[in-house]
């Protein structure tokens, strides 16, 4: 059935004569991910955030051999930014202007093919990108570029529900891969630079009715309220565009906020702008806030905390570490939010002093100037929304960084609904030093870097470690690389013709290991010949 | 394919809609509230390339010149900014990737706030043009790296647009301190940054020493034009040495090597190639 405003190609049936790729993936299956490394069933592999992969058949002593297996092409043009699934042989994904397709994972031929047709007034910042879907029962889970949340037949790609979740001409998007809980499609919105009120949503996955929202920007008589200058709440920002993680054992969800508006001008919005800049832990069923840790307060620099946070066990400590856009490294307790340690893990110039409970704080004359002020890290960050991974072999946490520094310069806009909300300009210093760009593995019990590859120039690839003792990353010259865990040191490369946006998985058919990565406008899978 | 009367009819939608672009003003022309909203969106939009006054940075032109290279009219700013200029680091309007782009309106404030820091007459020339090219193909060199018009050399960039995509400061700068800001040179569709034209030494597994310009580079491979105009296609990790510098392979011309009035020379030269 072909639905007004969108054509899809649907192979209603599709042979798979060694697998059955028909067990519908129950919540169970997702808190139990651990027992199945065969298959990647959420954004990051695991509800921990780890992007870590038990399977070793790919290793240091074979992964010079590793050869490309099959290449599918989209057709489109625009980044991929996309994280798979790959559930019993099935690869579902997405890809620019709200493309979501699912292949036969042994051999990239294609099942069925979404293609969303967006209004033409929707402004989407940063790229028509999304990063990915979200997997329970026998749907798929989009958030599109029109605010809109889709669950699809997985098995054909036809439209199930389609939910408007806010305003698309005022900013809002969603580019984010949703988060599977329980009955629940978790899933935050887009829009930090459009001066939005930020959210994060809660849908029924079976009826797409809405169970909960939580506006990271607090209104009227909410706690954080006073943390906003007059009605500069009511366009604070405060996104939430990418994937959090999920504690099974305490119920709750960890999921990181953006930028408060206009990102990069504080005047008219004095305070510390809570929920902007944040770690968030809320109940999972009900969408209650249990505690927030703030990274960056009154930021003016567009530094996102949305980076993901990643659930770590150290003896009976429950922790989770976050590589904060800011330039540090966060430890916190994930019971009680309560800050452990705060390292710094790129160059930045911002902060040299803590607050009592330790949190870097932010020098006087950090803010933008009419004239310019160089300030590092960059408006980009330290790091971004490229995955990290952590291996719980080599007990590393590793991440792509960079070193850039940026002149912010004043340039005040009024609020205008839809129009872009900056409030200052950032632009590269003729004199700095060229961008850097790194692998970067930390030691999170010390913060201490424990090895790097620099790369030719910053990249924008996420990062997936294995258990076969391996990382791997893209680069932004087209290489997949594969690298030994325990030093980076590359032990092979594939050219793909096309810089990296997005971050690898891994999972296994048939006894045989896959790594995945979106580069250009194709996917490419690798393994063993 | 199109019938016959569809090709008319098409036809004549298209020359009315060009017509209609031709003859595109500037809706917000003259306004000062709109120049000085124009002034924030340029500082935030342009600014990277053309300097947070408009009067050109290291990437892009002064837009404060009456007489710009590829816009004269209001409708040609708008196309321009809209779509950008194909073969140039000039992009369309939100394709970077990186910032939300800008409304119709938002345009139309960046060429009122252009217009409004225009400066009428055009600057002086500062040398004699004969003589620069005199001096660009003989004593002072610059061909035997630099191209300009399909003579000269092929190490440096081609200098023929130069005056359209520089500042005479710029130009000025780049020749007596070549090293301060290397010029971009490939631009690839899916990277994020251009290859600068950094030096590079290397030493091949059989003892052989390369000087040149890197023309592309990646982890594991490099492509280097050497100082003869050869091309070396090298994997990094079977060369015995690899060493990059941004120090640039062009020569520092101080004023004892090149004196100012010669600079002007040749910087008149070039700028005239924009004229014509």
């Amino acid at each position: 059935m072909n639905r007004p405003g969108q054509s899809r190609i649907a192979a209603a049936v599709f042979f798979c004569l060694a697998c059955t790729a028909s067990a519908q993936v129950t919540s169970e299956r997702l808190v139990n991910s651990a027992k199945e490394p065969q298959n990647w069933m959420t954004y990051s592999g695991d509800y921990s955030g780890k992007r870590f992969s038990a399977l070793d058949q790919i290793n240091t002593a074979n992964a010079p051999s590793l050869i490309p297996r099959w290449v599918y092409q989209l057709g489109s043009t625009g980044k991929m930014e996309t994280s798979p699934l790959e559930v019993d042989g099935v690869l579902y994904a997405t890809g620019p202007d709200d493309r979501a397709f699912a292949l036969d994972a042994r051999t990239g031929r294609p099942l069925w093919i979404y293609q969303r047709q967006l209004p033409g007034d929707i402004r989407p910042c940063c790229g028509r990108v999304n990063r990915g879907l979200a997997i329970l029962g026998g749907k798929v889970f989009m958030g599109t570029l029109d605010a809109h949340v889709v669950a699809m037949d997985a098995k054909t790609g036809a439209v199930i529900w389609d939910v408007a979740a806010a305003d698309y001409r005022t900013g809002n998007s969603f580019t984010v891969a949703p988060l599977a809980v329980k009955n629940l499609m978790i899933i935050g919105v887009s829009g930090g630079e459009y001066g939005i009120r930020g959210f994060i949503d809660a849908y029924d996955a079976a009826t797409g009715q809405r169970k909960w929202r939580f506006y990271t920007v607090p209104g009227p008589g909410e706690p954080g309220h006073d943390t906003w200058q007059g009605e500069s709440w009511k366009v604070g920002g405060a996104p939430a565009w990418n994937t959090g993680t999920y504690d099974p054992g305490s119920n709750l969800l960890y999921w990181p906020t953006g930028n408060p508006s206009p990102s990069n001008r504080g005047a008219g919005r004095a305070g510390d702008n809570l929920y902007s800049n944040c770690l968030l832990a809320l109940d999972a069923d009900t969408g209650k806030l249990k505690w927030y840790f703030q990274f960056t307060k009154h930021d003016e620099h567009d530094w996102d905390a949305t980076q993901v946070p990643v659930m770590l066990d150290a003896g009976d400590k429950h922790l989770i570490v976050q590589a904060n856009r800011n330039g540090f490294f966060y430890v916190l307790d994930r019971s009680t939010g309560k800050l452990i340690s705060a390292t710094e893990y790129g160059k930045q110039t911002w902060s040299d002093s803590k607050d009592t409970e330790g949190r870097p704080i932010a020098k006087k004359d950090a803010s933008p100037t009419l004239t310019g002020h160089t300030v590092c890290p960059g408006a980009l960050g330290s790091t971004n929304f490229l995955a990290p991974s952590y291996s719980p072999q080599t007990r590393t946490f590793y991440l792509t960084a960079r070193d850039q520094c940026d002149i912010f310069s004043t340039a005040p806009q009024p609020y205008e609904p839809g129009h872009a909300f900056y409030g200052s300009a950032y632009f590269p210093s003729e004199e700095a030093e060229p961008y850097l760009g790194f692998l970067k593995g930390i030691d999170p019990a010390t913060g201490e870097i424990k090895g790097k590859f620099q790369h030719t120039s910053p990249t924008w690839s996420g990062v997936l470690s294995t258990a076969g003792g391996l990382v791997f990353t893209g680069d932004a010259e087209g290489n997949f690389i594969a690298f030994d865990a325990s030093n980076l040191k590359p032990l092979w490369h594939f050219q793909m013709g096309a810089a990296v946006y997005a971050p690898p998985i891994a999972f296994a058919i048939d006894g045989k290991e896959f790594v995945i990565i979106a580069a250009g406008s194709a996917l490419y899978a690798f393994g063993l010949p | 394919m199109l019938k016959c009367w569809q090709a008319a009819l098409f036809a004549s939608i298209s020359l009315a809609f060009s017509l209609q672009a031709f003859a595109q003003k500037n809706p917000l022309a003259g306004d000062p509230k709109a120049a000085k909203a124009g002034e924030s969106e340029f500082r935030i939009n342009c600014a990277l390339c053309h300097g947070l006054g408009a009067k050109g940075g290291g990437r892009g032109p002064d837009l404060t010149r009456a007489v710009k290279k590829h816009t004269h009219t209001d409708a040609d700013m708008f196309q321009v900014i809209s779509n950008g200029i194909p073969g140039t680091a000039m992009p369309a309007n939100g394709t970077n990737g990186q910032g939300v782009g800008m409304t119709e309106r938002e345009i139309w404030q960046i060429i009122a706030y252009l217009r409004s820091q225009e400066v009428k007459a055009s600057p002086a020339s500062l040398g004699n043009t004969a003589r620069g090219k005199e001096l660009f193909y003989g004593d002072a060199n610059c061909s035997m790296c630099h191209m300009v018009q399909g003579k000269g050399g092929r190490l440096g960039p081609d200098l023929t647009g130069v005056a359209g995509s520089r500042t005479r400061e710029a130009i000025i700068d780049s020749v007596r301190n070549p090293s301060r800001r290397l010029a971009w040179g490939l631009t690839e569709a899916t990277k994020e940054f251009p290859q600068e034209y950094e030096t590079l030494t290397v030493v091949t597994a059989d003892g052989k020493q390369i000087k040149g310009v890197t023309l592309n580079e990646d982890s594991f491979t490099v492509q280097i034009m050497d100082m003869s105009e050869n091309l070396h296609l090298l994997e990094k990790d079977k060369l015995r040495s690899f060493q990059k510098t941004r120090e640039s392979a062009m020569p520092k011309y101080t004023t004892d090597v090149l004196g100012d009035k010669d600079l002007h020379d040749v910087v008149a030269f070039l700028t005239s190639l924009e004229a014509k």
